[in-house]
Formats: C-alpha cells, sequence, structure tokens
C-alpha cells in the first residue's frame, strides 16, 4: 500500500481507487452499511428519514419553481399562476412543493414528537438535540418567507402581521421592523429579500441536517428502551434491515402526500391566497398556516404586545434547554408511569393550541388558550424538573435483546417490563 | 432503495445475530425467494423514480403560453424599396427586406455551385421583392449587421455578421466565414398585399 | 405469524393516525373560519375525489359569463385557447377571440391601437384598470373571476349558492343605497345587482332550456374549471400513482418481512 492512501476495503477498481483517495465509499459504508443500530426501533423512527427525503423534495421542487416564478409585487401572483396554468406540469410541481411545506412539518413534529417521549434529548444526545430544534427554527422561518411568496392576501397580512411582531421589542422595534421590511410596509424589496432568503435557507437547513446526522452518529441512537446498547446482540446494521425499514415508511408517507396532492391540493390552504394581495384591505379572519398555529395561540393568549412575543419565541426556546429541565435518569416514557401520561396531556394540549389557534380571538377560545398555554410551560418548567425528583420509574429491562428475542431460551423472568412491542 | 443498489449482506450476518430462529434448513430457499422479491421491488421503485424526473425536464421545455405566442404581423406599406425593417418574432428579430431590383437579379444569378448551402433565390421568398429571413447568424446566434444603411453589408451586399465575420448575400445565402447555413426563413403567409404574418 | 401481522396492522394504524391528526385538528379551523352562512351543496359533475366536468355544461357556462358576468368581471387568466379543453374546435376558438377587440401596441407611430382577438391573448378585460371598473360600478369592484372557486370557501357551490341567493330583506335589516340582500354574501349586502334574474335571459346555443337554476349551475361550473383547468388531469394520475405506490408499498413491505425474519 503507497503511503498516504487510505486502506479500502473494496474490490470495484474504480470505488477502490477513489476510497483510496477520498474514503466517501468507506464512509458510506461505515455510516449507513454496517452502523451498528439499535435492534428494537419501531416506526416512529422512521421520521428522521422522511424529513430527510422530504426536504430533498423540497429542495428539487424549489429550484424548478423558482425557474419560473417572478419575485415582483405586481408580477408574482400571476406568475405563480402561470406556473399552474401554462409550464408544463407546473401545477404538480406547485402542489407539491406547497403541500410538501405540510408534509414536512408533519414529519418532523412526529420527528420531535417520538425525541420527547423516549428521551432521545437526554444525556449524551443534548447537542444532537439542540441541533434539531435549530432546524425546526430554520424551517418555520424558511416556511413563512415562502408562503409570502406567491403574494395573495394571507402571503401579504401574513408577512405585515409577523415582521410586526418585531416591533414589540422595546426601543429599536419599529427601527428593526422597517430594516426587515426595507421601507415603510411589506412591499416589493421585502418579497425580493423574502425570495431571496427562501431560496439561501432550505440548504442552510441542509447543512444543519448535516450535522444533526454526523452528531447522531458519534451517540448512536435512542431507541424505544431508552437504554444504551451492550453489545453486538442488541445492534443490527444499518444495511439492511433498516434501509429496508425505512422504505417502507417512506412508501406509505408518498401514498399520503399523493393523495394530498392529487386530490385534496387546497385543503390545507387558505382561500384568501387565492386573492391577490391588497395592501388597503386585511381580509376578515387571518389565520396562519396551520403549522403555526399553536404558537400563533399562544401569542394570542397574552394580553401584552410584548409579552405575547416573548411567550412564543419562548414555546421554542423552551425546547433547547429541555435536556436540562428534565433530569430524570430515565430515557423512555414507558418506564416512567406519571411523566408518560402527563406527556400525553401535552400532546392533546398542543392540538388544543393549534385549535385556539385556528379559531377567532374571542371566548371561549381566549381562556382556552391561556390554560393551555400555561399547560404547555408548567410541563417543562414545573412537572419535568418536579417528576426528575418524585416519580418512581419502572424497572428498566436488562438489555434490548433479552424481551425482543424469542424463542431463544427463557428469559429471565425478573427483569421484564411490560411488553415492548407497542408504541 | 439504497437497498436495491448495493450487494444483498451476507445471509451470515442474520445468523450471528438473529442467535436462534429455529430451523436454519430452508434458508436457501428463502434467500433466492427474497432475491427475487427484492429484483421486483428494486425494478418498481426504479421505474417510479425515473417517472419522477419526467415532469422536472418537461417544465424546463417552452410553456404553453410561450407556444402559443406565435405570430407577428408586419406592414409592408411603408417599407420604401432598398430599405429594410426588423420585427421582433418569438423574441428573435426577423428581418424584412425590401430588395431593389439590382439586388434581386444579384441573388438570381448566382450559381448554385457557388454557395455553400445550396438554395435559389425562389425557394427562399415567397413572392418578390419581399424577402423575410430570421436575423440570426447560423454560427453561434448573434445579429448580422445590413439593416441600417449605414451598416457594413458584407461583401456581397446582403449582411455581415461582426462578432466571426459571415457575409450574407441579398438572399440571406451563407457565402463566406464560419456560418454553415444560409439564413432561416420563417413560415410566414401574406395575408394581404400589403401584410404578412410571421408563424 | 398471524399475531405477528396483527401487530403490524396496528402499528400501521398508530402510524396513520399520527399522520391524520394534525390534518384533521389543524386544518378544519384554518379552512372555515365561519363566514356567513352554511352554502347549500349544488350538485357537479366534478364533486367528489373522481369527478370530471362535463363539457356541455362548461360550454354553456362560457356563454353565461360571455353574454352576463363578462360586462364587469375581467378573467385575466384565461386564454381563448384555452377553451379548446372545454371542446371549442380551433376554429370556433379563433371566431370567440377576433369577436373581441384586445388593446395591443404602441405600433410604428407610438399609439396603441386594438385588433382582434387571437386565441393566444388571455381574456379581454372589461375595463381598463381597477379605478375604471370602481368608477363604473358606484365604487365596487367587481373581482377577477378566473380563481373564484378557489378564493372562496365553499367554492362552486358558493358561487352557485351566490348567484340564486338574492331576496327580500328580512323585516328590520335595511339595505344601504346601491346595495342588494344576498342570503349567502358575507354581510349580506352586496354591490353586484341580480346577475341572472329570468328563464331564458341566455339563448343556449345547444337548446337547452335555460331556467335560472340552469345558468347559475353551468357558469359555477365553467369557474370552477377556469379555477382549476388541470383538475381532470391532476386526478387521472393520482389514481395511478397512488396504485403505483400501493403495489410497491406491498412488495417494500414483503422484502422487509422477509429480511427481518433472520433477526425475529
Amino acid at each position: 500500500m503507497a503511503s498516504g492512501l487510505h486502506e479500502s476495503s473494496f474490490t470495484n477498481p474504480v470505488v477502490r481507487w477513489i476510497d483510496q483517495r477520498m474514503p466517501v465509499f468507506t464512509m458510506m459504508q461505515k455510516e449507513y452499511g454496517t452502523f451498528p443500530t439499535p435492534r428494537n426501533f419501531n416506526y416512529f423512527w422512521n421520521f428522521g428519514a422522511l424529513a430527510m427525503i422530504n426536504l430533498m423534495i423540497m429542495i428539487a421542487t424549489g429550484i424548478f419553481l423558482a425557474m419560473n416564478y417572478t419575485a415582483h409585487t405586481s408580477l408574482a401572483f400571476d406568475s405563480v399562476e402561470r406556473i399552474m396554468r401554462d409550464v408544463n406540469y407546473g401545477w404538480l410541481i406547485r402542489y407539491v412543493h406547497m403541500n410538501g411545506a405540510s408534509m414536512f412539518f408533519i414529519v418532523v413534529l412526529v420527528h420531535v414528537w417520538r425525541g420527547m417521549y423516549y428521551g432521545s434529548y437526554k444525556a449524551p444526545r443534548e447537542l444532537l438535540w439542540i441541533l434539531g430544534v435549530v432546524i425546526f427554527l430554520l424551517m418555520m422561518a424558511t416556511a413563512f418567507m415562502g408562503y409570502v411568496l406567491p403574494w395573495g392576501q394571507m402571503s401579504f397580512w401574513g408577512a405585515t402581521v409577523i415582521t410586526n411582531l418585531f416591533s414589540a421589542i422595546p426601543l429599536v422595534g419599529d427601527s428593526i421592523v422597517t430594516l426587515l421590511w426595507g421601507g415603510f410596509s411589506v412591499d416589493n424589496p421585502t418579497l425580493n429579500r423574502f425570495f431571496s432568503l427562501h431560496y439561501l435557507l432550505p440548504f442552510v437547513i441542509a447543512g444543519v441536517v448535516f450535522l444533526h446526522v454526523a452528531a447522531l452518529h458519534i451517540t448512536g441512537s435512542n431507541n424505544p428502551l431508552g437504554i444504551e446498547p451492550k453489545g453486538p446482540q442488541d445492534t443490527l446494521p444499518f444495511h439492511p434491515y433498516y434501509t429496508i425499514k425505512d422504505s417502507v415508511g417512506i412508501v406509505v408517507y408518498l401514498i399520503v402526500f399523493a393523495f394530498l396532492v392529487f386530490f385534496t391540493p387546497n385543503y390545507l390552504g387558505h382561500p384568501d391566497n387565492y386573492i391577490p394581495a391588497n395592501p388597503l384591505s386585511t381580509p376578515a379572519h387571518i389565520v396562519p398556516e396551520w403549522y403555526f398555529l399553536p404558537f400563533y395561540a399562544i401569542l394570542r393568549a397574552v394580553p401584552n404586545k410584548l409579552g405575547g412575543v416573548l411567550m412564543m419565541f419562548g414555546s421554542i426556546a423552551i425546547l433547547f434547554v429541555l435536556p436540562w429541565l428534565d433530569r430524570s435518569p430515565v430515557r423512555s416514557m414507558r418506564f416512567r408511569p406519571i411523566a408518560r401520561w402527563l406527556f400525553l396531556l401535552w400532546t392533546v394540549n398542543f392540538f388544543v393550541l393549534m385549535y385556539c389557534g385556528g379559531m377567532p380571538a374571542e371566548e371561549p377560545y381566549v381562556t382556552v388558550s391561556r390554560f393551555a398555554t400555561a399547560y404547555y410551560f408548567g410541563y417543562f418548567l414545573v412537572i419535568l424538573p418536579l417528576l426528575a425528583k418524585i416519580e418512581r420509574p419502572l424497572p428498566l429491562p436488562e438489555s434490548i435483546a433479552r424481551p425482543v428475542l424469542r424463542g431463544g431460551g427463557p428469559l429471565p423472568g425478573a427483569a421484564t417490563a411490560q411488553p415492548m412491542e407497542k408504541a | 432503495m439504497a437497498d436495491t443498489l448495493a450487494p444483498s449482506s451476507s445471509p451470515a450476518m442474520g445468523g450471528s445475530h438473529g442467535g436462534g430462529s429455529p430451523g436454519d434448513d430452508p434458508h436457501a430457499a428463502e434467500g433466492t425467494k427474497r432475491d427475487f422479491l427484492k429484483l421486483v421491488a428494486g425494478s418498481f421503485a426504479a421505474v417510479g423514480v425515473g417517472a419522477v424526473v419526467w415532469p422536472f425536464i418537461a417544465s424546463m421545455n417552452p410553456a404553453k403560453d410561450v407556444l402559443a405566442l406565435a405570430s407577428t404581423d408586419v406592414q409592408l406599406d411603408h417599407i420604401a424599396e432598398g430599405q429594410a425593417v426588423t420585427v421582433m418574432w418569438r423574441g428573435k428579430p426577423v428581418f424584412v427586406r425590401h430588395r431593389t431590383g439590382a439586388e434581386i437579379q444579384e441573388a438570381e444569378g448566382v450559381p448554385l455551385s457557388d454557395l455553400r448551402d445550396p438554395q435559389t433565390d425562389d425557394a427562399r421568398v415567397h413572392r418578390r421583392p419581399w424577402l423575410v429571413v430570421v436575423g440570426v447568424c447560423t454560427h453561434l446566434g448573434c445579429v448580422p449587421l445590413g439593416q441600417k444603411s449605414t451598416d457594413p453589408r458584407g461583401e456581397f451586399g446582403g449582411w455581415f455578421c461582426p462578432c466571426h465575420g459571415s457575409h450574407y448575400d441579398t438572399s440571406g445565402r451563407i457565402r463566406r466565414g464560419p456560418a454553415p447555413l444560409n439564413l432561416a426563413v420563417p413560415d410566414y403567409e401574406f395575408t394581404s398585399d400589403t401584410q404578412i404574418r410571421i408563424g | 405469524m398471524a399475531l405477528r401481522s396483527l401487530k403490524a396492522a396496528a402499528k400501521a394504524v398508530t402510524l396513520a393516525a399520527t399522520l391524520a391528526l394534525p390534518l384533521a385538528l389543524g386544518a378544519a379551523p384554518a379552512a372555515r373560519a365561519a363566514e356567513g352562512v352554511a352554502v347549500p351543496d349544488t350538485k357537479f359533475s366534478f364533486d367528489g375525489l373522481f369527478g370530471t366536468f362535463d363539457r356541455g355544461e362548461l360550454q354553456r357556462g362560457f356563454q353565461v359569463y360571455k353574454e352576463v358576468c363578462s360586462a364587469c368581471h375581467a378573467m385575466h387568466l384565461v386564454a381563448y385557447r384555452n377553451l379548446r379543453e372545454i371542446g371549442l374546435s380551433e376554429a370556433e376558438v379563433a371566431a370567440v377571440a377576433a369577436g373581441y377587440q384586445i388593446p395591443d401596441g404602441p405600433n410604428d407611430d407610438g399609439e396603441m391601437f386594438e385588433r382582434p382577438g387571437r386565441a393566444s391573448d388571455r381574456f379581454r378585460r372589461p375595463f381598463a384598470n381597477d379605478a375604471a371598473a370602481r368608477a363604473a360600478n358606484n365604487g365596487a369592484l367587481p373581482p377577477d373571476l378566473s380563481l373564484m372557486t378557489k378564493a372562496r370557501p365553499g367554492g362552486a357551490d358558493y358561487v352557485h349558492a351566490l348567484l340564486m341567493g338574492y331576496e327580500a330583506p328580512p323585516e328590520g335589516v335595511t339595505v344601504m343605497e346601491g346595495m342588494h340582500y344576498n342570503k349567502y354574501f358575507p354581510g349580506h349586502q352586496i354591490a353586484m345587482a341580480p346577475p341572472i334574474s329570468s328563464d331564458g335571459q341566455v339563448q343556449y346555443a345547444d337548446g337547452t332550456t335555460a331556467t335560472v337554476d340552469r345558468m347559475a349551475t353551468d357558469v359555477s361550473a365553467f369557474l370552477a374549471w377556469a379555477a382549476e383547468p388541470e383538475l381532470e388531469t391532476r386526478r387521472a394520475m393520482g389514481v395511478r400513482i397512488i396504485l403505483f405506490l400501493v403495489i410497491l408499498g406491498g412488495l417494500t413491505y414483503a422484502v422487509k418481512r422477509k429480511i427481518w425474519a433472520r433477526v425475529h
């Protein structure tokens, strides 16, 4: 072996030549081929791969949409309609992109939920979790700016309302808003910079995703039991076991996605966005896209401008410190009898917020939003720290392999802690 | 997807990890069945991925509104003899030239054997004295000079492309320089004695 | 074996529920932020997941638009050439287009001029701009109809209900000067006078009896087509793609079972 060359195990001469000089194939083999992965994943562990696929779909469709989109206030709306009517398969590409945003949030919300339920944020995966929250924030910014681009009524008024959030900042708020707008109202400069950033941010997301995956491959994956693999009997090589399991998930995901795109493409949208933007008239009920509704409800639950804005951003920011709020050493909620129910209640509460966010700002929704907001924060700030001290977790299984192995000899009776195969 | 591309992993792997599914005998049969299944599933997936590529490529072809914008009308009555106008058609310049008798004679008099892209003047015009050609040099797409009376018209009295020095004659045929073909004649028709419709 | 597939099915259901929950809860309030009265359901050929357009209905609807609505309402996203899709021949499209004078120019003298329409032109706007439209309509702006059924909750049902919804104001309600009472319009006071008011207002070219309801239904269908001209292609493609994915899903799942059989 010539000195300085990587020692490659590949036999194909071309692959080998490249691999010796730049061991990408060895890396792929290591990270996606033989990578030891806990053997007991359930289908919730599909959602990371689904999010990755979804990001790729969004970037691909977005690039082709940008080829036909015009970022100018007087042309944007019609250019989108031209894509829908005249560009070959333009309607398909646009509907995939438009519903892809919703699919992305569904997939990522499930992914986050899984992380919270199975305690994937706990040591040693804190940074992995933080990178995930960064991705979530970037996604929200990207989705918001993308929604502005068709320059319909909801685009315009959504942009106005969201950028005005920053005016709540004391002293410099108004200057910041003017800076964001590039003028004295949401107008052409705003549209242009939103287009520019909307094109840029997905690649930033892709970069952070890379870091997210890199961090994952240092710590290894969590699993439904929340205990670390103790040896090779607890893991399987990523390929073919999880490549094929992810493939199953991808096809199911594509079926749901295709149903949205081909049969109810506008179900998740708002009719007002098919009316061109009119800076002189606000629609009667403005609502953000569904994935912003829980946070929008928190904003409206607080009767103070600055307070509402802080609470709304705080509802995401609190996720950054979640690893330090929940000090319980047990990861999986399966073994936390109290936390489990209070977290499921938190999940229901999240949907309550989502529902209230879509309703007009009147009773009873305001009061309900306030209680729901209180529980949202209470779960993180009171319940989790408290439970870490007082909750008595169920006995943890001895190892991953024991409970899932069947017919492999008698199980040591004591260590079994309830059926493992639900999820 | 990756599963279909990479070689199937060794069955031994399953054995060492599975640690005791009873009855390892039908392993070989299992293997071939799985391979066939993998082949079918993999081909299906490959067809799907292939089909996904098509809409993206098709979206880059001219859109329906672009294809529909086919025709341009040109009024001929205010083009004096010896003058020419340039009109836009599908985003390209089209030269409409009211040729003089001498220019026509010159164009007709050229023996076909002198031409790089042999075409008679007759084949290139619908009605004398009007010559209608797409004003795009067939070399690399520059717009030749010769429309204005002050422009250089090259050695053959037609057009001269300043980019790489192609000379066209009074019938728009290539005579010298790197261009391989004559200036293209667009589809057009006389809608009246004084008007043509291009496209 | 049976137990395991049962378990797998349970997993699939959980997964589907996880996916569906945000859809069901999140979207419903967003799309339907209660406005006006509930709109009655009209039966259209394009209803449901697999419905298609009725060409005859679309052509009649176009006739209603052309003879009634187009006096005030533009449809600037639709081109005459698009009428080929509702079954008009190339010659018929050319004749329809040529019936309109389309502003064009400037010509060689720098003047704007009008010329007969061509198939590639978009529908001619009745007014030069929004200000002119307002001036001619007591300050009210007749909205562009190209996307009307996508831009209103209820879609074509709403358009039909609105056209049929004119009636005398209930007692105690005073209608403002120049406004009309309409059961289905948000706020109930609409500037548009009843556009379709009497049977036989349009002489249908295909001989269909032009009742008010027929005309309102036809023009609603036409507007639904104008807003979503891709609807039929989209649904047909969707059926094929979902069938493909279901088969691919079955195959992938079978491969997954085989591979995992080594572990379980």
